[in-house]
């Protein structure tokens, strides 16, 4: 028992220092300076494999990210700066190998966009939510009723109060039309109305 | 103000519907990822010079015989079995009087011999890339690669992946004989 779990710690500090460390730069690649084989593999998590689209050269086991890596160091040695070196590859393959995308003109829409889109978004809402509010205390005072709308209450009147037991009084079409009325007014308190349709009044309440 | 709301939606969506549609029907710019542009097109040709494969093989060049003719240049390898598929056609312009010269790319020299013994030798001269340090100083990213040349040396053009007879009609030979009239 004691065996295997020394076993099982070890295995585990083998896992965890091997998960940091690259395992694709093979021993003969490494420079005999370790200053410029530290920069080599800084520069190296900095270029795209271009064959395997999302892997560093630095973590990479194909072929062609063998070679860059070899280039890379080649280049230091040469006395290169790693600016230099990153230009000398860029200029072969392209910026697709900056796995960092430089920020320059035809990169704009790469790098603008996001917060571009959060700008337009964000505008967007609070002018809905202006528009909707104002519309809403807009309501307070609707527009009177044009002489069609009366003649269509009247109407509506009439044929409730011709359903209805006689009135001769005419008290139960007054109240009818108070009712309706009273149904085609906005909400009095704008905040616990969320629920009773449009703001603008002309879905209001039914009469009851 | 208002349709114009309720239409923005819509008109997105057909927007991106469009632009998708296109995408995937234009085989010009087809979303494949592994074609990628390269950066040397329209730069003169990077400076490499390569022994031949072997002395019965006619071959060994460097960037500078590559000037004062519009030349083709074609990374290959024995193991590469797109390379056999545009070996055929590689071998067509050839006969029809296209300067090719061949990049024999991170091959054995017996391999590749065996191979251009069996498939014919199409080219000008080969260049013997064993260690693809060349291939690496003209962005080759996986062969076959096709590079055109004008008679100043400057890449007009690069193929990546097999030249099959629509790739030949559509661009190779477009480009070819645009090089060659100006």
């Amino acid at each position: 028992m004691k065996q295997i779990s020394a076993f099982l710690a070890i295995m585990i500090v083998a896992l965890l220092a091997g998960g940091t460390a690259s395992l694709a730069v093979e021993p003969d690649e490494v420079l005999d300076n370790p200053v410029l084989e530290g920069r080599a593999r800084e520069i190296s998590t900095e270029l795209r494999c271009v064959v395997c689209q999302n892997q560093s050269i630095d973590d990479s086991n194909a072929d062609i990210a063998r070679d860059l890596r070899l280039l890379v160091r080649e280049r230091l040695v040469a006395g290169d700066d790693d600016e230099q070196v990153v230009e000398y590859i860029v200029a072969r393959y392209g910026d697709f190998v900056l796995l960092r995308p430089p920020f320059q003109p035809n990169t704009l829409a790469l790098w603008l966009g996001p917060p571009l889109m959060a700008v337009i978004i964000a505008t967007l809402s609070v002018l809905f939510y202006q528009t909707y509010r104002q519309r809403r205390l807009a309501g307070g005072s609707p527009e009177p009723l044009s002489p069609t709308d009366r003649a269509e209450l009247d109407a509506l009147v009439e044929r409730i109060a011709s359903t209805s037991p006689p009135d001769p009084t005419g008290t139960r079409r007054s109240q009818f039309r108070a009712e309706i009325e009273d149904g085609l007014k906005p909400p009095a308190d704008l905040d616990d109305t969320e629920s009773q349709g449009d703001a603008d009044g002309s879905n209001g309440q039914q009469p009851t | 103000m208002r349709r114009f709301i309720v239409i923005l939606p819509v008109a997105l969506f057909a927007a991106l519907l469009g632009i998708m549609a296109s995408l995937l029907t234009d085989g010009e710019r087809n979303n494949d990822p592994s074609r990628l542009p390269s950066p040397l097109v329209g730069k003169p040709a990077p400076a490499i010079s390569l022994p031949a494969v072997a002395d019965n093989i006619p071959g060994g060049f460097s960037t500078e015989d590559l000037n004062g003719h519009v030349t083709m240049v074609n990374v290959f390898a024995s193991w590469c079995i797109p390379c056999l598929a545009e070996h055929p056609l590689i071998t067509q312009l050839a006969a029809d009087g296209v300067r090719v010269y061949g990049i024999n790319h991170r091959d054995k020299a017996s391999d590749a011999i065996t191979w251009l013994r069996r498939h014919g030798n199409p080219y000008k001269a080969i260049g013997f890339d064993a260690d693809a340090r060349a291939s690496l100083e003209w962005g080759v990213t996986g062969i076959p690669e096709t590079f055109i040349i004008d008679a100043n040396g400057t890449i007009t053009y690069k193929h990546t992946g097999p030249i099959t007879p629509d790739v030949l009609e559509r661009k190779i030979l477009p480009k070819l004989r645009e090089v060659e009239g100006g």
